[in-house]
């Protein structure tokens, strides 16, 4: 990691120096008009006064804000107290994305670790084994969990075959099921930054460990983990943010009563009670969290890199 | 390794993990192929080996739904798929061998937006940015906005590829006279070949697989495959569903099976 800036630069010549805007342009205009723009315009309308039919007003109030953090009453005349519900909401989706999380660094890092400590011809194998299920639909793959998890589908069919259980082991609509659609559609986010990260280990730092008597988990834990630690942190961002603003786990899995950010958001413009500045309001605020974890985490990462160097 | 006083690499379990991880992966996928191939109308009990769904899928009352979402699909991923990879081909030449600038950074943290933003932010503030126009919502939309969404799925293994690739031969080819546009035409694209294809077959995959933007700034009657698909589901789940969802994953298979013999020819030059 010493010396690499020019390196995660990623630059290797000027030769096309002159032209280098024009060679931008296409890129900086598509993102910059279709993207960065359109988050702007979202920040603007999270201002503005819903019509009843979808769509709005153009009247600036803090309404949607109001509404999201604040009960007034049927009538909107009484004192305000705070409103739990969609507080709650986004507290759920933490809390399912970071279950998930969990889980996949569970299984994630064991495997990432022993793919990255096989011989080196083999390594692509597993890899390419591991990114398969990341290439397929992620619509198609949260089906499978919902078919497979069903009461009366083959998880359950097999386990009452098997004399495990009576009846019906019930996961479908529940936090679980939720929780093991997220881990299941991301998973492969997991390994494959920790697996980097292994790979780079240099291991006679760990044999020294072992020389100066060390025993096995001491050098996982004093030495190895902290070595790899921004593989697992990139891991863990990235199943974590994809996974509490997902809507089709929630969705498919989660059934009415576990309804997480992106169903709330999906509400808003295409249910028939839709309120726009409501949804873009909320999401406003779950891209204000993601940013700030973003933030913080490349701010980590950084004094780490200069701590490592 | 001679006075480690154990082997310092292997923890036990690791292995046995690692086979639960892809079976983990694996079964769901495994299951729903299987279950396509049932030739019970019920969804959970097996009656025998039949192609009765994908009959379904294609000559079946649904059939047209499906076959047109497909085609919607299609023209969708290849148009965005081209379009942001030229994009992006343009774009990891400027950062690769355009030297230091001021907006480098900039310009990279706008290229990974799309990845950093809450797909599901990205498809509310691209409806309502659609709104904001009076821009009816359409096949276009749905193009424009998957175009933008795919470049950073075709700039990454397209940059990767470039970083790899040193600038020698376009050196050498610029002393023998060569001009720059040719150095990058007779050169560097014919190396950069591999990058490419990756990432013009990421982005065609990402594009096909959208869900979310899709259904936010899709027009009322047009569907592609996943919003038919989940559509369909919402109805409640059929066997012809799984037909269809082994089909579409025959085909991701394919493609990854294609983008890793183009990275193995790759790796023997």
């Amino acid at each position: 990691m010493t010396g690499g800036e020019t390196n995660d630069d990623g630059v290797t010549t000027d030769t096309y120096a002159e032209t280098r805007h024009w060679l931008l342009l296409p890129a900086w205009a598509t993102l910059g008009i279709f993207v960065l723009l359109p988050v702007f315009i979202m920040l603007i309308y999270s201002f503005l006064t819903k019509e009843f039919r979808g769509g709005v007003v153009w009247e600036f109030n803090l309404a949607a804000y109001d509404q999201f953090f604040f009960d007034r009453g049927l009538f909107g005349d009484e004192p305000a107290k705070i409103e739990w519900t969609y507080i709650s909401i986004f507290w759920r989706s933490i809390w399912q994305a970071g279950a998930a999380t969990l889980m996949s660094l569970l299984i994630g890092f064991p495997t990432a670790y022993f793919i990255a400590t096989q011989p080196e011809k083999s390594r692509p194998i597993w890899v390419f084994l591991i990114t398969i299920p990341y290439w397929v639909n992620l619509l198609i793959r949260t089906v499978s969990m919902k078919f497979l998890l069903r009461d009366e589908g083959p998880l359950n069919d097999f386990l009452m075959n098997f004399g495990l259980i009576d009846s019906p082991f019930h996961i479908i609509n529940t936090n679980l099921a939720v929780q093991l659609g997220l881990f299941y559609s991301y998973l492969p986010f997991m390994v494959l930054p920790i697996y980097a990260a292994v790979e780079r280990y240099n291991f006679t730092m760990s044999e020294a460990a072992a020389d100066l008597y060390a025993n096995k988990l001491t050098t996982l834990r004093r030495i190895l983990l902290p070595a790899v630690k921004p593989g697992v942190i990139a891991g863990c961002i990235l199943v974590f943010v994809p996974s509490m603003g997902s809507f089709l786990a929630p969705d498919l899995l989660g059934g009415a009563k576990n309804f997480m950010i992106g169903s709330l958001i999906e509400e808003q413009f295409k249910g028939n009670a839709g309120n726009w500045p409501f949804g873009a309001a909320a999401s406003m605020i779950l891209l204000t969290m993601v940013l700030i974890i973003l933030i913080l985490v490349a701010r980590h990462q950084a004094n780490y890199v200069k701590g490592a160097s | 390794m001679a006075n480690a006083r154990y082997n310092i690499k292997t923890f036990t379990g690791f292995r046995h993990v690692t086979f639960l991880c892809l079976f983990i992966l694996y079964v769901p996928l495994i299951i729903v192929t299987i279950y396509s191939f049932n030739a019970s109308q019920s969804l959970t009990n097996w009656s025998g080996f039949s192609l009765r769904w994908y009959a379904d899928v294609f000559v079946g009352p649904q059939s047209a739904t499906f076959k047109s979402a497909a085609a919607n699909s299609f023209i969708i991923a290849i148009i965005a798929a081209t379009v942001s990879t030229l994009i992006a081909v343009l774009a990891a030449t400027g950062m690769v061998r355009g030297g230091q600038f001021k907006l480098r950074r900039a310009s990279y943290g706008l290229i990974s937006l799309p990845l950093m933003v809450p797909e599901i932010v990205t498809a509310v503030a691209t409806l309502i940015f659609f709104n904001a126009i009076n821009f009816d919502r359409g096949m276009m939309t749905i193009i424009v906005a998957h175009t933008a969404f795919c470049i950073p799925f075709a700039y990454l293994p397209i940059q990767a590829r470039m970083q790899g690739i040193e600038d020698t031969y376009e050196q050498a080819a610029m002393d023998l006279y060569a001009t720059k546009r040719q150095a990058f035409t007779k050169i560097l694209m014919p190396l950069m070949m591999p990058g490419i294809i990756s990432g013009f077959l990421l982005a065609f995959i990402v594009s096909l697989d959208d869900f979310i933007i899709t259904n936010f700034v899709k027009g009322a009657g047009i569907e592609t495959l996943p919003t038919a698909i989940f559509g369909s589901i919402k109805q409640g789940m059929k066997p012809n569903i799984m037909a269809i969802s082994t089909l579409l994953l025959g085909l991701s298979t394919v493609m990854v099976a294609i983008s890793y013999f183009v990275s193995k020819f790759d790796n023997k030059k």
